[in-house]
């Protein structure tokens, strides 16, 4: 891929004269679709991104918060696609997925405590996929154990569109005191630029152009030189002089070298201060010889960080690099002049404008096409046969396969591990005994803060109605968190589609991206940062439109409801609307559909999703409650299949004429609540949400179903069994 | 007791065990390895982790390091030593104690919960529990599989150097509960003297009462 024509035309008229060869490829990458955003920053505006607890909205490496009652106390949020690669070559691809999203949270000056991995892939049954999966998982989890980062919540997801084009979208969350604070905006003129980390080689040469256009069907050999390969113990060791600087705060602003490398990373950085910068390029630690500019500009070589530091600090900075083994190099200075300057061999080689490099890219005006759902046809099956077919398909099943390779526990702030709605970590730094007096605030800061998070997206649903089923993805994101008693704080995004100058698929995209600032704007849950990731299509077509989101939520303490039930208590659900009559039941979406064949329209979502969300919080600490459970993927046929083990049982009777569409539709916005205080729950709920009594839990082992004038009675052992699919069929 | 906590270039359990300690009372400090083993110290944690990511073999680097100089004098000297995960992989390619770690039998890293029969309770990382106790503790490792010649681990087990053997939560030993393919599931075992021993599971993520269960206090409470 080149320069553009019409791009081009543009750079010319700005420069008043023909770039040069490494200026046409400084702008080919950074006004790539992956970096410049051109095709979806007119719709990005939809999102809210202010609120109390904002500190650092988008813009930035990541968004960053304050947590509530602990203002000082900083979470950095960051989410990451690194879908092209992870086809290539999918162990280093996802790898360095991995890499750089956390280099992206300790530029801001936070130590990374968690990271989350969504993926998606094609048909489960079949070889490629299959290739792709473990060679994906094996990637997260060399790359994200050997850092020591736990890799705490996610999902996986299989999906026919996905064949040809995995996705692999990475977040990561880090943590910080306020006074660490760093940003990527250049402070000052005179100071110097000190790239530090691994020597810089070839690799990942124009990978941020490489992620910009549809996948070729020769894309497996011909692209491997676009993949970078990552090298998660010089990683560790970043992280480790990273936390040295900014504990000595000789650092002035960071950015992580990302897509396009150096020219991005050092050209952004200035920019956006207002600055310019003069970048010698022979200064730089070289892998091998013989770089041309153009490659010491944009190799993606993995695991460096440039700094800002003031001249006086250069030293202690390449002392603490050398402490760790990690190269450094002194490569230039900030400019008060604007103008982004590099010399190799004594020549000037780029002179451009800095701001012009990272702004200047003109924005696409693509056509869309609005999309539209369709008609009902449903399939004649029976509840037991789209048991089977719903409980035991992987997009349901058990995911321990994947995330028993993940050290989830490092760090020891894990208190509700994978498996769960959502992960609970201890922010033990909140705690008051920590902190001043009036830094404290709060009801209960003797315990810290319990930090929630849940990330995914249900293709599914978004490949069903586009706007809906965004919206219906933020606000299970939203109920995963509210299970464990926490109340969401914040979230970042990754937006996936296709090829966006097809008018069907930008119609898709510009559907996730209104459903899902809508709904985060309803739950008041800002999105601090996100990540878009175009021209996912390959010989297979175009991927399902796939807004995956990481959200956090807060709570006091660390103590939570598990999902599976104690065996003791009366079985609620709430948030019905289609068991309460106040809608109708629609398979729109769902996993029965995608299993069955089929088609319907999407169920209705409830109005107000933030009241539905906070009362599940309160409901979930309440002293009454046993087990909650968000309902969704599989509808709550999936979900009581989930809570039943081999201690505890369900006897649960619902009134319908419907009871297929009772278990297996997928309406978001709904959880099972196993409490001794049902009326409590009922009031909690009163005038927010419907609440349907579904019978009792018991000490059986069993669930026993009678659901309309249909009974389906299936143990512990056989769910199981059919939840074991992905492991039964990969060890 | 100042515990010294030794972190190679890829350790990673090195802050966790820190605050283990602390919970049980023990005044722990890292140590960068480059910096040697100060004075004064009176007991020494390898941690877990990827020291010098795992190149060559897990823990084969770093037994090389200049510090481990220091902890063999020590570990003579009677200052108790525990290598934890790849703290343990260090510690038998350092020969501090028998054996080797080595690829799980599924080729795979796995992270989980695990149930450990308590096999010796006379030695000072046991001392908390009785022999035949069952305790859980995770694993967390792609490399734990413990490996000795036949008749070294008969004098091992004649000598009563087993801490723990993964087993079933009713304390059997079994196939099933052996979670990497270690030889007669052996998870942890000592040096020639019982002051110097490494276990893969890891005590210290249990040992925080705010997150769980603290079946792993009673190991790190042989420095208090």
């Amino acid at each position: 891929m080149a320069l553009s024509d019409s791009d081009r035309d543009v750079v010319v008229e700005e420069l008043g004269r023909d770039p040069t060869h490494p200026e046409a490829a400084l702008f080919e990458n950074l006004w790539s679709e992956h970096c410049s955003y051109r095709s979806s920053r007119p719709l990005l505006t939809a999102f809210e991104s202010d609120g109390e607890h904002v500190v650092v909205p988008p813009g930035d490496d990541a968004g960053v918060v304050s947590l509530p009652g602990a203002e000082d106390t900083y979470l950095a949020m960051g989410i990451e696609s690194h879908n092209h690669p992870s086809y290539v070559d999918p162990y280093d691809g996802a790898a360095t997925g991995v890499g750089g999203i956390v280099r992206d949270i300790l530029s801001m000056g936070a130590y990374p405590i968690a990271l989350t991995d969504s993926l998606y892939f094609g048909d489960f049954d079949l070889e490629y996929p299959r290739y792709l999966l473990e060679g994906v998982v094996e990637g997260i989890s060399e790359y994200g154990n050997s850092i020591g980062v736990p890799t705490v919540a996610g999902s996986v997801a299989f999906h026919e569109d996905y064949e040809e084009n995995p996705l692999v979208n990475v977040a990561c969350v880090g943590l910080l005191e306020a006074d660490r604070l760093t940003t990527a905006k250049a402070q000052t003129a005179g100071n110097k630029l000190v790239l530090v980390g691994s020597s810089t080689g070839r690799d990942g040469l124009g990978g941020a152009s490489f992620a910009s256009e549809d996948i070729a069907e020769d894309a497996e050999t011909e692209d491997r030189g676009a993949v970078q390969v990552g090298n998660p113990y010089r990683e560790k060791l970043l992280i480790e002089a990273n936390e040295q600087l900014i504990e000595a705060d000789i650092v002035e602003s960071a950015r992580d070298l990302g897509a396009a490398g150096l020219g991005g990373a050092s050209s952004e950085l200035v920019a956006k201060g207002g600055y310019g910068a003069e970048i010698d390029l022979d200064a730089i630690h070289q892998r091998e010889p013989g770089l041309s500019a153009m490659e010491l500009l944009l190799s993606e070589s993995q695991e460096r960080i440039v700094y800002e530091v003031r001249p006086e600090n250069v030293e202690r900075v390449q002392a603490i690099a050398e402490r760790y083994d990690l190269g450094s190099a002194v490569i230039g200075d900030v400019t008060e002049d604007g103008q982004y300057v590099c010399t190799k061999d004594g020549e000037v080689v780029v002179d451009v404008p800095a701001e012009f490099v990272g702004e200047g890219a003109p924005l696409a005006d693509l056509d869309r096409v609005e999309p539209s759902q369709p008609e009902t046809d449903r399939p004649e099956v029976d509840i037991e046969s789209a048991f089977e077919t719903v409980v035991g398909h992987p997009n349901t099943a058990s995911k321990r396969w994947i995330y028993r390779q993940y050290d989830h526990e490092v760090q020891v702030r894990t208190a509700m591990r994978p498996g769960d709605d959502a992960a609970l970590l201890a922010i033990r730094e909140a705690r008051a005994d920590r902190r001043s007096a009036e830094q404290s605030s709060g009801d209960n800061r003797e315990t810290g803060v319990g930090l929630a998070i849940s990330a995914g997206a249900d293709p599914n649903w978004t490949e069903a109605a586009p706007y809906e089923g965004a919206r219906a993805a933020g606000l299970e994101n939203a109920t995963n968190i509210a299970a464990k008693g926490a109340t969401p704080l914040a979230a970042v995004d990754c937006l996936n589609a296709g090829n966006p100058e097809n008018p069907d698929v930008y119609g898709e995209f510009a559907g996730i991206v209104d459903g899902l600032a809508d709904v985060c704007a309803d739950l008041s849950v800002p999105v601090v940062g996100g990540n878009v990731s175009l021209y996912n299509d390959s010989a297979t077509g175009p991927i399902p439109p796939t807004p995956t989101l990481a959200m956090v939520g807060t709570k006091d303490g660390y103590e939570a409801p598990a999902l599976s039930l104690s065996g003791e208590g009366t079985l609620l659900l709430v948030g019905d609307l289609a068991l309460a009559g106040e809608a109708e039941p629609r398979l729109g979406g769902s996993q029965l559909l995608a299993g069955e064949g089929g088609t319907d329209r999407f169920p209705t979502l409830p109005d107000d999703p933030s009241a539905f969300v906070e009362a599940v919080a309160e409901v979930a600490d309440a002293d009454g409650t046993l087990a909650v459970h968000d309902v969704s993927h599989g509808g709550l046929a999936v979900t009581l299949a989930e809570m039943v083990h081999a201690d505890a049982g369900a006897d649960v009777t619902i009134e319908t004429d419907d009871s297929v569409g009772a278990l297996f539709h997928e309406q978001a916005g709904r959880a099972v609540i196993e409490t001794t205080a049902p009326d409590a729950v009922r009031a909690a709920f009163d005038g927010i949400a419907p609440v349907v009594e579904l019978g009792k839990a018991d000490s059986s082992g069993t669930l026993s179903l009678s659901v309309g004038p249909d009974t389906l009675e299936v143990t512990a052992n056989e769910i199981a069994d059919l939840r074991s699919i992905i492991e039964d069929e990969l060890d | 007791m100042t515990v010294a906590v030794i972190q190679f270039g890829g350790s990673n359990c090195d802050r966790d065990t820190v605050q283990a300690l602390d919970s049980v009372g023990v005044e722990a400090e890292l140590i960068w390895h480059e910096d040697g083993l100060p004075a004064g110290i009176e007991g020494i944690v390898l941690p877990g982790g990827f020291s010098y990511g795992d190149f060559l073999r897990a823990g084969a680097m770093a037994a090389q390091s200049p510090i481990m100089d220091d902890v063999r004098s020590a570990a003579d000297a009677g200052t108790p030593v525990l290598g934890i995960c790849n703290g343990a992989q260090i510690g038998c390619e350092a020969s501090l104690t028998p054996g080797a770690f080595t690829t799980n039998e599924s080729d795979r890293f796995q992270c989980e919960h695990v149930h450990l029969r308590v096999e010796n309770a006379d030695t000072p990382w046991t001392r908390a529990y009785e022999e035949g106790d069952v305790i859980q503790l995770p694993i967390a490792h792609g490399e734990g599989r413990f490996e000795i010649s036949d008749d070294r681990l008969d004098t091992l087990e004649a000598d009563d150097r087993i801490l723990f053997r993964y087993c079933e939560p009713d304390g059997t030993v079994t196939p099933e509960s052996n979670p990497n393919g270690s030889k007669h599931n052996v998870a942890g075992v000592t040096g020639e003297r019982d002051s110097v021993a490494v276990m893969m599971p890891h005590p210290e993520r249990m040992s925080l009462p705010d997150i769980g269960p603290t079946d792993g206090r009673g190991v790190l409470g042989a420095f208090a």
